[in-house]
């Protein structure tokens, strides 16, 4: 098991831990919905340091960017950030990330804990570019500080203007008297705000300053279990759930990030599944009736029983009071408003397909 | 964590109330609380009869599904209805509106094999 910076802090407060990609970690420190709710409507802190950081350094390091991810990183420019994905040779998915431009030739990438040993390899297995590889990731600590008022707290603790920073933009700056944090305006909750990286001996600082800054906004710390619903209720896609080393990025809605505009890893595959439409699809679904909390692996049926598609992610949403749930269903069921059934503990419960994200 | 003295307890963390031939069933205190926010009671044995440490419904919770095991055998007469549209009175009211089934035709066998409060709490450290 291995351990994040703040793992004794986590626990003085009270956090229940469990093991997750390998990490203990913070899951819920005191009521899941009330820290759901502390970062929709004001500010919460996650402890994410499980999260792996890579960094890809040499004239050619766009070349290698540009082999293993989906979407086409000539367009960043400097301090600007792409969520993409590494797509594998099985027409699968090695891992969802984030791409950071630092400049021409250096390159950040943000890669799911569970995944950290896959993707390197698979990116070294791929590095014919002599590109220089640094993992990062077991002395980096990431605080993602969200809500609508994380930035007014974060902007206490430093010089660098956040409201001038654009939605995944990033840049480098002193913050609560730490130089050189990478100050990131990205984070996996739709509730805005920033992810701030720094090295594992600031961590203790960063947290304390930060909530002493978030006060007034009454901050709260967040666990997975907040981190989770929150990202769902914007339909955004869980590595190990709603994709994995066999889904296809068009099927999983992620289209927008597998840009045909230059080559890279299977992309004839996954642009003839494009071109032929794909045979099933990622959908959003609410409940219409009671009858239980979709979950991942139940299977979705049609008004006549067949089998159409598998939840991959599902949950009460807290800030919609609602079950809504995301599932790969047959092309055919896939339009907004279909009404589909989910089997939870064998009845068939009714739901309709709707726009993600749900709110 | 409260542990009303005149309630009964299981291992599985359900309490029992006995009220003449009625046994009132729940989940304690601090079965709520490891939960945490109860979504949906489900309860699929209404008008069935039931063994002891049967699975008699399930509770979900925003992250976790947790079956239901009946503390005696008999037949499950009601549910709470309140629960329908309420369910986090799991949470707030563990052993008064939280309640959840209410089951009949048991045995004072089985009743008086049942922990009271002072061994629960030790079973939960309490």
């Amino acid at each position: 098991m291995k351990y994040v910076a703040l793992n004794d802090l986590h626990v003085s407060l009270g956090a229940k831990m469990i093991e997750f990609a390998g990490y203990n970690m913070p899951v819920l420190y005191n009521n899941l919905i009330q820290e759901h709710n502390a970062v929709r409507n004001s500010i919460g802190v996650f402890d994410v340091s499980h999260m792996g950081e890579f960094l890809l350094k040499g004239e050619k390091a766009l070349d290698l960017v540009q082999l293993v991810t989906s979407n086409d990183a000539s367009v960043l420019v400097d301090g600007k950030i792409q969520y993409s994905c590494l797509p594998n040779d099985k027409g699968g998915i090695v891992d969802d990330l984030l791409v950071y431009r630092v400049s021409a030739t250096e390159f950040y990438l943000v890669v799911n804990a569970s995944n950290i040993e896959k993707d390197w390899n698979w990116i070294s297995k791929h590095n014919t570019f002599g590109v220089e590889m640094t993992n990062l990731s077991e002395g980096t600590s990431l605080l993602a500080v969200q809500g609508p008022n994380a930035i007014k707290a974060l902007q206490k603790l430093t010089d660098v203007n956040l409201s001038e920073m654009e939605y995944y933009t990033f840049k480098y700056g002193t913050l609560a008297g730490i130089s050189h944090v990478l100050i990131s305006n990205t984070g996996y909750t739709g509730a805005g705000g920033f992810e701030l990286y720094v090295p594992n001996a600031e961590a203790s600082k960063l947290w304390d300053a930060i909530f002493n800054a978030g006060a007034e906004f009454d901050i709260k710390p967040a666990g997975l279990g907040a981190r989770d619903t929150l990202r769902l209720e914007k339909g955004f896609c869980l590595y190990g759930n709603d994709i994995n080393d066999e889904t296809s990025p068009i099927e999983a809605g992620l289209g927008w990030i597998t840009k045909f505009t230059k080559s890279f890893i299977m992309a004839e595959h996954h642009k003839a599944i494009k071109d032929n439409k794909p045979t099933k699809k990622l959908v959003g679904f609410e409940m219409l009736e009671r009858g239980g909390i979709p979950r991942q692996h139940h299977i979705i049926k049609d008004a006549n029983g067949n089998v159409i598609g598998e939840v991959t992610s599902g949950t009460q949403s807290p800030t919609l009071s609602k079950a809504i749930g995301m599932g790969y269903v047959d092309a055919a069921h896939s339009k907004v408003d279909t009404e589909i059934f989910i089997e939870i503990r064998d009845k068939q419960i009714k739901a309709k397909v709707v726009k993600t994200p749900f709110l | 964590m409260n542990f009303p003295d005149n309630l009964l307890y299981t291992k599985d963390h359900e309490w029992v109330r006995i009220e003449g031939d009625t046994a009132f069933i729940g989940i304690t205190d601090f079965a709520q609380h490891e939960l945490g926010d109860i979504v949906y009671v489900d309860i699929n044995t209404i008008g069935k009869s039931v063994g002891q440490h049967d699975v008699f419904g399930t509770v979900e919770a925003v992250k976790t599904v947790s079956d239901l095991f009946s503390p005696l055998s008999g037949t499950v007469t009601e549910f709470n209805n309140a629960l329908e549209s309420a369910p986090e009175l799991v949470n707030s009211d563990a052993y008064g509106e939280g309640w959840m089934v209410k089951i009949t035709g048991f045995n004072q066998e089985e009743v008086s094999g049942l922990m009271n409060v002072t061994d629960y709490k030790t079973l939960v450290g309490a």
